[in-house]
């Protein structure tokens, strides 16, 4: 890649990479998001290589500057979000959407589709019968407001020739040319984009406090610590389209007057971090990043942290402590990141979701932005669908979406015929939606007015046979496990609500139980430190609140209406199918089944653990757990 | 301490981030992914180098869940526990495996130092959970069989 030296540069260039794109007619689009490549993608990607170097067809893997007409290009495309049918094949420029592809396939996709223009009917996606050919006639994606995501899947994720071609980094020429710092603020500010890491906070209002500060230095911060278990939109974007959140952050450093920028990534997203130094290796080339860019007075440079694994990073202050290299402890706040932040300097900490935003507000104006969705949340939202639906992935619909156009519209209704029972929202910090709200629109108020948040944006769906109980166990689990110690109510009271739960859900939960998981997330919530302890009890608050039935099932029944509660299982012995070997009561470990040999054999209900090393025992399969 | 330890490693990795107190986290990491956990021998060393106190080091070693004090087995085998994973049955996976190795929750890794099973919060695979990674690889839609199979492999591999 040549260097950029400036707009004139900057536009030829993209012209040439998009007549190149425009020219090359034929394409292969493999996936190679995570999804994907854990189901094989790149063992296709490699057979269609193969398979195109034998039969001589030319084929191009990376874009290049003289447009070759009869190449085929093959690229890696990022995440399309429909992870379950994966591998993803996309075939342009019909929009051919092949799914489920196997190696075998490779040859039958090269000498018919590629060679002879012919439709695969086997490797279409089909759902009652009915045959979707192109990608964007699938009823996942037909619902779908692809804004943010919209490269995914249909660019080479690791070219910025490709990103240029397509008008990539036209947002970052329109500010650093056309507008002034306080412009780009006040455009940001208008379109009303709020944080979609979870809180919801006014974007602008932030990136205006960081521009009046005074400092010396001052920073950009990208959080893609996204540690919330059940989500992966940022992960997405990370892998799948690189540059649009990067050009994001420049114009944040244009606006703001920082020169530096930090993208803090969790350690588990290994291709997010490879995806991102490649990036940024590439814009530095092409003199996007570094000093004076564009030959203007404008330097930035960008950096990339690794996550250790602790979910704490994920709050503001934590995530700082984490770069200048400390335990990730949050710390009192006020003052806040926007003054005292990043090496204690006037920090813009936003969420790769909010500055992937950024450059189509630049570009299409904050008055477009509003057209989207409702006015006090305007613009789309990705959302991680997952749990028991038939179409797990990543989506994006307008904010204000109602849950049941996302779930039985784009989600394709429950999986295995279960009935719909509730989704948590927000993740640990969030809570749960039931069968009364599926038409309340998902925004950032609506949600909160129902205790519940929208969070980073995972979806988990859960059917008739989830426990609500054990469901709020877990994430009492999890936050627990994730809590960083230095507060008393987050690290105390989170230890004796999850202990609460785990005997309720054991079976030995006690009357006025219930009050003191309400009583002890009040505490927590109204003085632990940082949003992570004060939202830990959300998930508790909000199954009581809809499921207080099923508490009290567990607690004074001792029974798991859903039937998953283990320990709340009984161990019968059939007496139609027991034939009186014995061998279930020697393998007892606690000598809970007595009979006499050739006679029926029983279980003393009191006395029984659950463990079912009896059930595994029986020759005649005479011992059930019901 | 070992007095056989080989510390140019450390000094490879020092030089290329530089001997700077922010860097401590990058530099645990890359020592991490060298000797597969944190070998205590290095603690007093980094500590000279990065002039800061060898607690200060164990503070942020022990912090972050991804460091490890203890050394892992040849095959790490992370069971992902994710909201999704979880209620695709994620546990009876570690269930299966923990007892086909004869683990448990305080006995992470096997005696023969071949395998080491834990779990992870979110891989952020959840569209085809559950899932697990064995070194980092990601193996979709698991069932506890088709793990049991996995260690068969792997037994067979090592």
């Amino acid at each position: 890649m040549e260097k950029i030296r400036n707009r004139e540069d900057l536009r030829r260039v993209r012209a040439e990479y998009g007549a190149a794109l425009e020219a090359q007619k034929k394409k292969i689009l493999v996936c190679a998001g995570t999804g994907c490549v854990s189901s094989g993608s790149l063992d296709i990607y490699d057979r269609l290589k193969t398979l195109m170097e034998e039969r001589g067809i030319p084929c191009s893997v990376e874009l290049a500057e003289e447009p070759h007409g009869d190449t085929v290009g093959l690229k890696k495309s990022g995440c399309h979000g429909f992870c379950e049918m994966g591998p993803l094949v996309r075939i342009e420029p019909q929009g051919w959407l092949y799914v489920k592809v196997r190696p075998d396939d490779c040859e039958e996709i090269i000498d018919r589709t590629i060679a002879r223009g012919e439709h695969i009917e086997r490797l279409a996606y089909q759902r009652d019968g009915e045959v979707c050919k192109r990608q964007d006639e699938i009823p996942f994606y037909k619902k779908q407001t692809r804004l943010v995501l919209e490269h995914c899947g249909h660019i080479d994720a690791t070219s910025i020739r490709e990103y240029l071609g397509i008008g990539g980094y036209s947002a970052f020429e329109k500010a650093l040319f056309e507008m002034t710092p306080d412009l780009i603020v006040s455009a940001v500010s208008d379109s009303n984009l709020r944080g979609r890491g979870g809180g919801g906070f006014p974007t602008g209002r932030k990136w205006a406090q960081v521009r009046r500060g005074e400092a010396d230095q001052k920073y950009i911060v990208c959080n893609g610590d996204e540690g919330d278990p059940g989500a992966f939109m940022d992960r997405s974007i990370m892998e799948g389209d690189p540059h649009r959140m990067l050009e994001g952050m420049m114009i944040a450093g244009l606006a703001c007057g920082a020169t530096q920028g930090y993208i803090y990534v969790r350690a588990e997203y290994p291709m997010a971090v490879s995806r991102l130094r490649e990036a940024i290796r590439q814009d530095e080339e092409a003199g996007l990043l570094g000093d004076n860019i564009l030959g203007t007075a404008f330097s930035f440079r960008l950096h990339i942290n690794r996550g250790a694994g602790a979910f704490v990073c994920g709050e503001g202050s934590a995530l700082t402590a984490s770069i200048e290299g400390k335990r990730g402890m949050p710390r009192v706040k006020p003052p806040r990141t926007v003054e005292h932040g990043l090496f204690d300097k006037p920090t813009v900490l936003n969420n790769v979701e909010t500055f992937a935003n950024v450059p189509l507000i630049i570009q299409n104006g904050a008055a477009w932005y509003r057209s989207i969705g409702p006015e006090n949340s305007p613009g789309t939202k990705a959302f991680a669908l997952t749990g028991n639906i038939r179409n797990t992935g990543l989506i994006e619909v307008p904010m204000g979406t109602t849950l049941r156009e996302v779930i039985f519209d784009v989600g394709g209704g429950m999986r295995d015929g279960g009935e719909f029972k509730a989704v948590q929202i927000g993740g640990p910090s969030g809570g749960c939606l039931t069968k009364e709200q599926l038409d309340l629109p998902m925004d950032f108020d609506s949600l909160k007015k129902v205790g519940a948040m929208v969070g980073s944006g995972g979806l988990v769906v859960m059917d008739d046979k989830t426990c609500m109980v054990e469901v709020a166990r877990f994430f009492m689990n999890f936050t627990q496990n994730e809590s960083c110690g230095k507060c008393v109510p987050c690290r105390e009271g989170t230890r004796r609500m999850l202990a609460i739960l785990e005997r309720i859900v054991a079976g030995k939960g006690q009357e006025g139980d219930i009050d003191l998981l309400l009583e002890l997330a009040d505490t927590i919530s109204a003085t632990a430190l940082c949003g992570l302890g004060k939202t830990a009890p959300m998930p508790v608050v909000s199954t009581i609140k809809y499921f207080r039935d099923e508490y009290e099932a567990h607690i004074r029944d001792k029974r798991c209406p859903a039937g998953s509660c283990k320990k709340l299982a009984r161990i019968e012995i059939d007496p139609a199918l027991c034939r009186g070997c014995s061998k279930c009561s020697h393998v007892c470990p606690v000598s809970a089944i007595s009979g006499k040999v050739r006679e029926k054999f029983v279980i003393d209900q009191s006395k029984c653990i659950k463990c079912g090393t009896c059930v595994g025992a029986c020759p005649f399969h005479a011992i059930k757990e019901g | 301490m070992n007095e056989s330890f080989d510390f140019s490693v450390m000094d490879g990795i020092l030089a290329e981030h530089g001997c700077s107190e922010s860097n401590i986290i990058a530099i645990l990491q890359d020592t991490q992914e060298h000797y597969r956990y944190l070998p205590r021998e290095v603690f007093p060393y980094l500590a000279r180098k990065l002039r800061v106190s060898e607690a200060k080091l164990y503070s942020v070693a022990t912090f972050y869940e991804n460091f490890s004090l203890d050394p892992k087995g040849k095959y790490v085998i992370r069971v992902c526990d994710g909201t999704a994973c979880h209620v695709r049955k994620s546990i009876p996976i570690l269930e299966r495996l923990r007892s086909e190795l004869g683990l448990s929750e305080t006995k992470k890794t096997t005696d023969d130092m071949l395998f080491t099973v834990e779990t992870v919060s979110c891989l952020g695979s959840c569209g085809l959970a559950p899932v697990l990674t064995v070194n980092g690889k990601v193996y979709p839609t698991m069932t506890p069989d088709k793990a049991a199979e996995i260690l068969g492999e792997l037994k067979e591999k090592a």
